[in-house]
């Protein structure tokens, strides 16, 4: 294996009291233009897996409940 | 992975704006026609106008201008090399458009009469119709979609048109980005409506993403439509847009211009008449970045609270809403600084500039059966309702197309050969990321492509442009959706080469900054008042031909003729 695990601070972030993912919510999941965002199997709250971000807002404007917070990627910040 | 094989009428290939339009008005045409539209994002929020749009920028309404007038501002606009029959085939069916639009719900500014509410922005004539709620857009043309009942299929990236025996479309074939299932769609016609090349240069903030496009833009129908036989046009008039620096998305001088807002340099100084972007425009605003007097802003702290919280509203709720935040982290406040701006990396994109995949005034290719509306074919400055209008035009014309052919045989070695170009990154456990391979071909776009364009690194760039080709063969994806990046990444590539090629082509300098060769610096009407035709040779190469510029319908005087080329604000007339 040659492939490196770099991380890195994601724009997307999810208030994982308020996120309803758990009962079956995938709003922000389906309204991502560049599929970003998952529900993670384990917590089964959204979450971002790839630092792929537009900073576009519908994961954030859509979110039934206000759970979805968007800032500007640290590098354009 | 499974294989999904689908069979339908017409396929409309990307959900953002124009096509929405092209598979509702297909169906009004024939409501039996079996439409599919697909998009690889879902068609909520996919595209360019994903959050909605804050104005028309190209309305052509009875008692502000004539689509004449129009076609006449274009052809200046653009150095006269336009085909306008197309333009008017944009600017007569614009009104009817925006009425359409007005029923459907989208909310135009409008006077205390009822009136739309015309804003002049460009050189010449009066265009501007701001849409101050424009955030619902997208909300509207579901409601449509729904209504005519439109099959849509969400998150499958489709790869390639495959063309039978004449030539004509057979099938469209693509993979779902989160199961890489792999599609077969048999249809008699396809509409490519997938939006700019937008992911051609890297941003300067070296952010993959941060792209003034919606980065899903990456050129994916410009290099379908190449390897499905046809023409693309003028690729060497780039697009290159004034943005807010590292943010890099528009500021917006179209919503300020009317407002009392204008761009201006250092000393907080007007340094061009015209905010339209233009090349000459775009060419004024790099010798002033470039020239001493930089940087370059958004002017708008001389105007009143009122002006500015209205400005604030529409600029901080529509289209790139996230600049509101952007200016608060920055402490950026419109009443108390100028906004810094930047021009932004290249790409294609024929809603602001001119090239694309080649479309006549109907919206068809030079391929049988496929049709390119919106930011991806041709019709320079067609914007956002230029991708309505054309969108409409490919939906109804390729329902005619539909009912006079059947379906035609597709060749099963296509299939599994685009079947195995797809699935190959998957199959392997070890190589590249794709991330690797399109940060490279976009940073090398940047070094070498990027305008005042030089043969000898034009060159330099088709080299490493195909010594990355080689790397593609050790592209590998960990997941499907890796797997779509991987064919973007393939996308990516293939603009960049047609970026370079087109641009070679062209021996004068043409179109400002779009096109400034500096070892051809000179315009040259006598050899090159042409199009240029960019296509797949024999051998499977890029191949580039001219073709002569469509009789004019709409005349203009020499005096017209250079109206853009005089936007730089005379020193002596302001000391006078």
């Amino acid at each position: 294996m040659t492939i490196a695990a770099t991380p890195t601070q994601v724009p997307v972030s999810v208030d994982n009291d308020k996120c309803i993912a758990e009962k079956g919510c995938t709003v922000c999941v389906d309204v991502c233009p560049l599929d970003v965002l998952a529900i993670d199997m384990l917590t089964k709250k959204a979450f971002m897996k790839f630092d792929e971000c537009w900073y576009c807002l519908p994961c954030e404007t859509d979110c039934p409940t206000g759970a979805v917070s968007v800032s500007i990627p640290y590098l354009l910040r | 992975m499974k294989r999904i094989d689908m069979e339908f009428d017409l396929v409309v290939i990307g959900g953002g704006t124009g096509g929405p339009m092209a598979a509702v008005k297909a169906k009004e045409k024939n409501p039996k026609l079996r439409v599919l539209l697909i998009d690889k994002a879902n068609v909520k929020r996919s595209g360019a106008i994903s959050m909605g749009m804050d104005g028309l920028n190209n309305a052509v309404i009875p008692g502000h201008a004539t689509p004449e007038q129009y076609v006449k501002e274009i052809t200046i606009a653009n150095d006269g090399i336009v085909d306008q029959e197309a333009v008017m085939a944009y600017a007569a069916n614009s009104f009817d458009m925006i009425n359409e639009l007005d029923r459907w719900g989208v909310k135009f500014e409008k006077d205390e009469t009822g009136d739309y509410a015309v804003r002049k922005v460009h050189h010449l004539g009066s265009y501007v119709l701001p849409m101050p709620e424009g955030h619902h857009m997208k909300k509207i043309l579901y409601r449509q979609l729904k209504k005519a009942r439109v099959e849509v299929t969400n998150r499958v990236v489709v790869t390639r048109v495959l063309t039978g025996e004449s030539g004509e479309v057979v099938a469209v074939m693509g993979f779902d980005c989160r199961t890489a299932d792999v599609y077969v769609i048999r249809t008699k016609a396809a509409v490519l409506s997938t939006g700019a090349a937008g992911r051609i240069g890297l941003p300067a903030s070296g952010y993959l993403m941060g792209t003034y496009e919606n980065p899903t833009n990456c050129g994916d129908g410009h290099a379908m439509a190449y390897h499905a036989g046809a023409d693309l046009a003028n690729l060497e008039c780039f697009q290159i847009n004034p943005l807010i620096k590292d943010y890099n998305g528009p500021a917006c001088a179209y919503v300020t211009g009317p407002f009392g807002g204008f761009t201006a340099n250092s000393k907080g100084e007007r340094f061009i008449e015209c905010d339209y972007w233009s090349g000459q425009m775009m060419m004024e605003f790099y010798f002033e970045l470039e020239g001493g007097n930089g940087p370059v802003f958004l002017k708008l702290d001389h105007l009143a609270e009122e002006t500015i919280s209205e400005i604030e509203h529409i600029l901080h709720t529509n289209e790139r809403p996230s600049r509101g935040r952007f200016h608060e982290k920055r402490g950026n406040d419109y009443r108390k600084q100028m906004v810094e701006m930047h021009i932004s990396e290249i790409g294609f994109c024929s809603g602001h500039s001119a090239s694309g995949i080649h479309t006549d005034a109907r919206g068809a290719t030079s391929v049988p059966g496929l049709y390119a509306a919106g930011d991806c074919a041709s019709v320079p400055h067609n914007y956002m309702l230029g991708a309505f209008v054309y969108g409409r035009l490919c939906g109804e014309n390729a329902a005619a197309y539909c009912a006079e052919h059947g379906l035609g045989a597709v060749s099963a070695g296509d299939v599994a050969a685009e079947e195995a170009r797809i699935l190959a990154p998957l199959g392997r456990t070890d190589g590249l990321t794709p991330f690797q391979i399109e940060y490279k071909t976009r940073r090398l776009v940047n070094d070498y492509l990027q305008p005042p364009k030089i043969t000898r690194k034009y060159e330099i760039a088709l080299r490493r442009f195909d010594e990355i080709r080689e790397d593609t063969s050790a592209m590998f994806a960990a997941n499907p959706h890796e797997l779509m990046r991987a064919m973007e990444a393939h996308s990516i590539l293939d603009c960049a080469e047609m970026a370079a090629r087109a641009s070679l082509f062209r021996t004068e300098s043409r179109w400002g900054l779009y096109h400034y060769f500096v070892d051809h610096p000179e315009r040259d009407d006598e050899n090159w008042f042409c199009h240029t035709l960019l296509s797949k040779g024999e051998d499977g190469r890029m191949q580039m031909r001219k073709k002569a510029i469509e009789p004019y319908i709409v005349p203009i005087d020499d005096e017209e003729r250079s109206a853009y080329q005089r936007l730089r604000v005379a020193r002596n007339a302001e000391a006078a």
